[in-house]
């Protein structure tokens, strides 16, 4: 029986505290980059004392203590300090709101480029390093590094605060999408092979979870939450033992997890509860289709499809209609889904292709359904997929 | 990463739990929910019945019993590593020890399979 290692005790408090102890000093000073070095400064006092001395009753409490003192110390250096001061009694003081969503909002400022939004809330909200942020987007460190200070230069002039309830749409569409995208380039990507890739699908989970959290009244904040929770309830079944994808009527339906599942369901109804559905929630609705079948067969093809037209209403897409053509295809039959796809301005778009290719198959027209596969094949730039195309292009070759 | 936690007491004092050590329970909870990372907890209503399997006998009881170590209560969380666990379960422990005297009990950390 050995105790903890006190380093990694401090390392887990400084990744449980850091996002608020940043937000805090951010709020104090009205400045993004003086805050994140303070916090850091702070994290490096701690590992420095706390194995020695123990950790702090209230370590949340010193963390922030000590940011903010090593803030004005900065400041003093700089000799700004009385300015700050005078500039900081001009500005009204801070709402009641938690610090924690005022630091959400500002790394989503619609001010900073999206790539930098992402890096910013990643570092700011997730305590990733520059490396892990390069790592899990697979590009060079010194552009995730250009991102980011891009994104705090264009944030000095914006103030640290809350969006104006006029403005808080906009600003909320912002912070969904940013949660999602994150969320999306772990699960585009995922192959089993990279464990960055599942990390930044939990992360982004985590974030929506926080935000849902701090955001009750917010019907779209659940039902972001509601949808990430039920994709990531099938992370595990939708790769095969060997790193290829498998598609959804093929998973094994017992390796979904549950309770992801029941916390997705949840969020969902607190997300009918607080609102009407929105185009994240719709999302969550329709994940949740698939999540109460038990088998593939057994899908609500009907509601799925009455679904996503309500989808196409609030999102318009030819994505949305692509995947509504789906369900009606299973809904209604073959036919149905083929007259939805016609006019779709997703000429070289591979899945379009594919779905045209399943739709034939089942329509009976195999001469065309092999065409439209091969169509897919040629079109697509990922090697498993083409492969499975390939296959469906040819089929009884295998 | 997922972890099990559960609460064990050992040794009951003779006092009620302080309404004070309720509240600071629910305030870490709501914590621990808007950090992101608590995702599941129930406290257990006692304990209903055992069956044993002793020397090839299949044993049912059904109380009431006597136990002076018994299970209080579990809660999940999903953390980015052990140590993260190890910090929640820390900081709920660390909340008995300061507001009911006398109370002492063991906090279980556990990894779960996830597949």
């Amino acid at each position: 029986m050995g105790s903890v290692d006190p380093i990694r005790t401090v390392e887990a408090v400084w990744r449980i505290e850091s996002a608020k102890v940043i937000a805090t000093v951010a709020r104090m000073t009205g400045d993004l980059g003086l805050a994140e070095e303070s916090a850091q400064d702070a994290f490096v006092l701690a590992l420095e004392s706390w194995p020695a001395e123990g950790v702090p009753a209230n370590p949340g409490g010193w963390l922030t203590t000590t940011a903010k003192r090593k803030a004005i110390d900065q400041l003093r250096r700089q000799g700004v300090y009385e300015e700050k001061l005078r500039e900081l009694a001009l500005r009204p003081p801070p709402g009641p709101e938690p610090e924690l969503l005022t630091l959400i909002f500002t790394a989503c400022h619609p001010e900073v480029a999206v790539e930098g939004r992402l890096a910013l809330t990643l570092r700011l909200l997730g305590g990733l390093t520059t490396a892990e942020i390069a790592r899990a987007f697979l590009v060079p460190e010194p552009t995730v590094g250009q991102r980011v200070y891009r994104a705090k230069t264009a944030l000095r002039k914006v103030p640290i605060e809350l969006p104006p309830a006029e403005e808080l749409p906009a600003r909320l569409a912002s912070v969904l999408e940013v949660i999602y995208l994150i969320f999306n380039e772990g699960y585009a990507a995922t192959s089993g092979e990279s464990w960055t890739r599942t990390d930044l699908c939990f992360e982004a989970l985590r974030l929506a979870r926080v935000l849902a959290a701090l955001m009750p009244a917010s019907s779209e904040a659940a039902g972001l939450q509601a949808l990430l929770e039920i994709q990531s309830s099938r992370l595990a079944a939708r790769v095969g033992p060997g790193g290829e994808p498998v598609l959804l009527a093929d998973q094994d339906r017992s390796r979904w997890d549950r309770l992801l599942i029941r916390r997705g369901l949840e969020a969902l109804a607190r997300a009918e509860s607080t609102g009407v559905l929105g185009p994240y929630g719709l999302q969550a609705a329709i994940a949740a289709v698939h999540a109460r079948a038990l088998t593939f067969a057994d899908t609500d093809w009907a509601r799925m499809a009455d679904l996503y037209r309500l989808l196409a209403h609030v999102a318009p897409s030819p994505i949305v209609e692509l995947n509504r053509a789906v369900a009606v295809g299973m809904a209604e039959g073959p036919e149905a889904g083929l007259a939805i796809l016609d006019g779709l301005p997703l000429t070289g778009n591979p899945h379009l292709a594919a779905v045209r290719g399943d739709l034939l198959e089942r329509a009976g027209r195999a001469e065309e359904a092999r065409a439209a596969f091969r169509e897919a094949a040629g079109l697509t730039r990922n090697a498993r997929e083409k492969a499975l195309y390939e296959r469906r292009a040819n089929p009884g070759s295998s | 990463m997922r972890y099990l936690i559960t609460l064990t007491r050992t040794a009951q004092p003779e006092t009620p739990p302080p309404a004070e050590l309720m509240s600071a329970i629910m305030r870490l909870g709501q914590e621990a929910t808007e950090a992101g990372a608590l995702v599941d907890q129930s406290g257990l209503r006692g304990l209903a019945a055992e069956v044993e399997v002793v020397g090839g006998k299949l044993t049912v009881s059904d109380g009431p019993f006597a136990e002076a170590k018994e299970l209080i209560s579990y809660a999940v969380y999903e953390v980015r590593d052990e140590a993260e666990a190890v910090e929640w379960a820390n900081r709920f422990m660390k909340l008995h020890r300061e507001m009911w005297p006398g109370w002492e009990g063991v906090s279980r950390v556990y990894p779960l399979m996830t597949f």
